[in-house]
Order: structure tokens, then sequence, then C-alpha cells
């Protein structure tokens, strides 16, 4: 069961939003997000979450989905309402008992916090839906290879994100085995106090660690059997390439971009 | 530059820095090795005889203390060397999973000409090419970990084979796989060996892949000790016992026979040849 756990949340699939290049796509996720805090008003983030829904919809990602991604941030999302909702003292009473007090204002910024922090994480969430880890990877080590003329390792960091992404299957799998091996020895890893639990972890954490460092010694002289010698003159077999769609999307976000902020002047 | 691979008068020994003072095991003992090009040859030794330690010597990860090793007429000990050696001579590890870079098959198999700086259209051709070789293709677009054993053990043969290398060097590489798994790579190993003409180097434990090569050394601390034909090394049933080794399953039954009185070949290592031995010998006995 271990085994078939996804690598990140990637929905394969073959529509407009997925066939965008990665790079594209992770500039105009980070535009989206700008777009939501430039938004000053109510009207603002109405148009954010419509240019959402279209995305969405476009993507053919389930809906469920969007709504499995909001589950983990439930909490800060109580959080964020009852804060405001509760110190914010300014403008007309709607409901006092002893201390605490509701105003217009309150409920009103509460509102508005919570459709910005749902829209945030659902707009992300459809670039991790769309995009496969590797895309995604490659596209991170372009847009930050400018940082290497100041030596920022940006080709060694997308390869350790790689080879990380590459062995969380086997890791687990091994995850697996050692814990069966302990249970057949007698180890009682599900039973007990919270401090058994954490006891019990010893003898599987142990064995992982001995082995990933033996596993990473082996992989290092396989990459450099391969020829591997760090990033200079590498080449990559898929180059990634910008199409029409890209730049129906960059004009179609710009568009949104532009009503949001026509909007910041005209409500005033 | 008659031999492709050339190890003379090899000696080398790891360092333990670890212990105070250090403890230095020397691994070979003056080992001398020419390997001809297109050749098949199996290595064979038990665990800690040095024949890993050899065979990573022949791509440079390992240089010797002393003597040389030259691969296609190159020194592994001259730095510039380094990366044509690797290309010629190319090696597949005992675990596959230790030895898969990237998270697609052919990702993995472009790996090695990604680090060459070979043009991305060059790449996707010789990817296909060497999937197709090991028949992988089918299963490009798929998760390493979702593969049986041979199938990923085939995918890194692939990615040494896209650098289409004279060579290629192969540490145990059926130790960790079930029957059918093994039987896929030897028919992939010798299948390279005769069509394309690879030289092979198949470090093994297994008599039965052995006797499949043209030709086997016995390496036993450190030393060469035995060298030639299957033939002639398992005909030395008492030797290779006395080493700790085995002989295939047949030539250890001939052996017996002869030892127990019959008339029987003592130059038998495959089973049709044990079956023919043992058939004339009922037709003469009835």
């Amino acid at each position: 069961m271990l085994k078939d756990i996804t690598l990140g949340q990637f929905f394969p699939g073959d529509s407009p939003v997925h066939k965008l290049d990665p790079r594209i796509k992770l500039v105009l996720t980070v535009e989206f997000i700008v777009m939501l805090f430039a938004a000053k008003s109510m009207w603002g983030i109405g148009v954010g979450a419509l240019f959402c829904l279209i995305s969405f919809a476009m993507s053919k990602v389930p809906a469920t989905l969007m709504v499995k991604s909001l589950k983990p941030i439930i909490p800060l999302i109580l959080i964020t309402s009852v804060l405001n909702l509760f110190f914010i003292k300014t403008g007309d009473t709607l409901w006092k008992w002893k201390i605490l007090r509701i105003t217009t204002e309150g409920r009103d910024t509460a509102l508005f916090m919570v459709a910005r922090i749902i829209l945030l994480i659902i707009g992300s969430s459809l670039l991790t839906y769309t995009t496969s880890p590797i895309d995604l990877t490659d596209a991170i080590e372009h847009l930050l290879s400018p940082l290497k003329k100041i030596k920022v390792p940006v080709h060694e960091l997308a390869m350790m994100m790689t080879i990380a992404l590459r062995f969380i299957p086997t890791l687990i799998e091994e995850t697996d085995k050692i814990m069966n091996a302990q249970k057949a020895r007698g180890s009682e890893l599900d039973t007990g106090s919270f401090k058994d639990k954490v006891r019990g972890m010893i003898p599987i954490f142990i064995p992982l660690f001995v082995s990933s460092f033996r596993r990473a010694e082996e992989l290092a002289t396989a990459m450099e059997c391969r020829c591997y010698h760090g990033g200079e003159g590498r080449t990559r077999m898929k180059q990634l390439h910008t199409s029409y769609l890209d730049v129906i999307a960059m004009i179609y976000t710009t568009i949104f971009f532009a009503a949001i902020i026509t909007l910041n002047i005209v409500i005033k | 530059m008659e031999f492709f691979l050339d190890a003379e008068n090899v000696r080398f020994s790891y360092v333990n820095e670890a212990e105070e003072p250090p403890v230095r095991t020397e691994v070979l003992k003056d080992v001398t090795l020419r390997v001809k090009k297109g050749e098949f040859t199996a290595v064979l030794g038990h665990n800690g005889s040095g024949k890993s330690t050899l065979a990573k010597c022949f791509n440079a990860i390992n240089l010797p203390d002393s003597g040389t090793v030259t691969v296609a007429g190159l020194r592994t000990d001259d730095e510039n060397n380094l990366l044509p050696i690797r290309k010629s001579a190319g090696m597949v590890f005992q675990n596959p999973d230790n030895q898969i870079v990237a998270t697609i098959v052919e990702e993995d198999v472009a790996f090695a000409l990604e680090n060459l700086g070979v043009e991305p259209s060059e790449i996707r051709r010789r990817v296909d090419e060497a999937l197709k070789t090991v028949g992988m293709y089918k299963y490009r677009m798929h998760a390493p970990h979702k593969l049986s054993g041979g199938q990923k053990q085939r995918v890194a043969i692939a990615g040494i084979l896209a650098m289409n290398p004279d060579c290629i060097l192969l540490d145990e590489p059926t130790a960790m796989l079930d029957p059918r798994g093994r039987k896929e790579v030897m028919d992939t190993i010798k299948r390279l060996n005769r069509e394309q003409g690879v030289t092979i180097v198949l470090i093994t434990h297994y008599m039965e892949e052995a006797a499949q090569a043209d030709r086997i050394v016995v390496i036993d601390g450190g030393e060469l000790l035995l060298d030639g034909t299957p033939r002639k090394i398992f005909s030395q049933v008492e030797t290779m016992k006395n080493l700790g080794l085995d002989v295939p399953q047949v030539t250890e039954l001939a052996w017996r026979l002869r030892k127990a009185g019959y008339d029987i070949p003592e130059d038998i290592i495959t089973e049709e040849e044990c079956a023919e031995a043992i058939a004339a010998l009922l037709k003469k006995g009835g």
C-alpha cells in the first residue's frame, strides 16, 4: 500500500493548462498571487475567483481535488477569521456579548482575508496538479539560472531535488520492509503510549539512515561512471518550448490583472 | 594497441582513515589482465577477492597504487582521459535501484548523454535506440520504481549503452534478480556481445552464467589464479572446489560419475553435452 503513493499531487492530463510551458505556468502563478495581494476590494477578489474558476475548469482537474487542497489549511482559515472578526473594533456594532464585539468592518475584513487565502491555495495547487514534479524542477532550474552568475549552485539544487523525488518511493518501500522485519522480531509499533511509539521508531530509522548513506555512495559512483561532472557543459534531452498557448495564457492573465488594478482605481 | 583493456601489475589497497593508525587492506596484489576487443570474459571469485575492485580500476573509479591500467590505449591515471575512458567502458552495478538517477525511464537513459553535452535531437535518437536494444522501449515513460528488478537492470544497461561504449563492465548484475530477471539480463548481455561486438566483462557468482562466456578468469585473495576457456576452467573441478567456488551442476555430475568409475568426458559444461554423454554411457552399458 505504501508503494502506491503518488509523487507530489500531479494529476496527469491533456488539457491546455497541462500543456503550458512549466516556466510560464510558474511565472503566471506568481503573477496570480501578486494579483490577489493587489486587489483592495471584494470586487477585486471576485475577479481573482473568476480567473481561478475558469483556469480550473480548463484544466479538467476534478473539483473534488480543489476542495481537497483546502483541507490542510482549514485551521488557518478559522484562526484568520476569528482574529479579524473579534479584534477589529472600528465600524458599526453588529453583535455584542460581554467584551466580545463584532463590527461591520470586522466582518468584511474577515470575509476578504478568508477569500484571499482560499484563492491563494486553489491557484497554487492548480500549478502542482497540472505540472509533473520533474517539469517543475526543470522550470525552477531554468528560472533561477541567472543566479549562477552570483555563484548560487542552481544546477546542483535541481539535481538534488530530482534525486530526492526519485528516491522517495524506494525509501518508502525500504521503510515498509524494515517495519515488517522489526514486527517479525516482536517489536510493537502500533501499541503503547506515545512515548513507546516514538521509541519504537528508533529501530526503524537507524537502519533506514544507514542504508540511505550506502545508497548515496553507490549512486555517486554510478553517476560518475556515467560521466557526471556537474552542470557545466550539460545538455538536456527534453527542451522546454513555449507555444501559442503560452502567449494566450499570458494575455489572459494580464487582462485579469488589469481588471483588478482598474477596479482598485474605480472603487475608492 | 592490441588489447582493449590492459591492466599491468596492478596493486590496489583500501585505506581506512577512521582507524588510528590508518589500516591498509591490500585488495589487489600484482594483477595482470588483458582483454581483447569483442571478448566476453567472466570473472569469478568470492566476496572480497578483489574482483569488483579490479572492475572499478578499468573505468578509472579506482586508480592503482602501482602498475598501469589502459583502456583503448588511454591511461587511467591521466585526468584528461577520464571522460573518454568512462564513455568507452561503461559500468553496471549490482543494485539497479542505486544507479537509476531520474524519475522516468527515458530521462535516466539520457542521463549520461546529457552529461556529455550531446545535442538534444541526437540524445533522443540514441535513447530510443538503446531502449529498443534492451527491449524496454515500451516502458520509456514509466517510473523506474514500478518496474521489476530485471527490467530496472535492463534500463541501467540501456543507460550505459546510450553512450555507445566499446566495453561494458558488469558487477554482479544478476545477483539481486529472480530467475526470469537473470535470464532477461543474460540474454541482453549475450546479444550485445554477439551482434554489436561489445566487449563484456561480467563479474558473477553464477557458474551457469560464467559458462556462457568466451573466457573465465578466477581471482582469489587479490591474485589472478586461473585464466582460460570455461571448458578448461571447469574441468579442474578439484581446484575450483578448493578455492571455495562451484562448477556448473552438470559439470559436477559428470565429475562425480567419473569418480565413481564411469567413463565420461571431463569437460562437460552444458546440459546437452551432459545428456548426450550419459545417453552414450547407457547405450554402452546396455
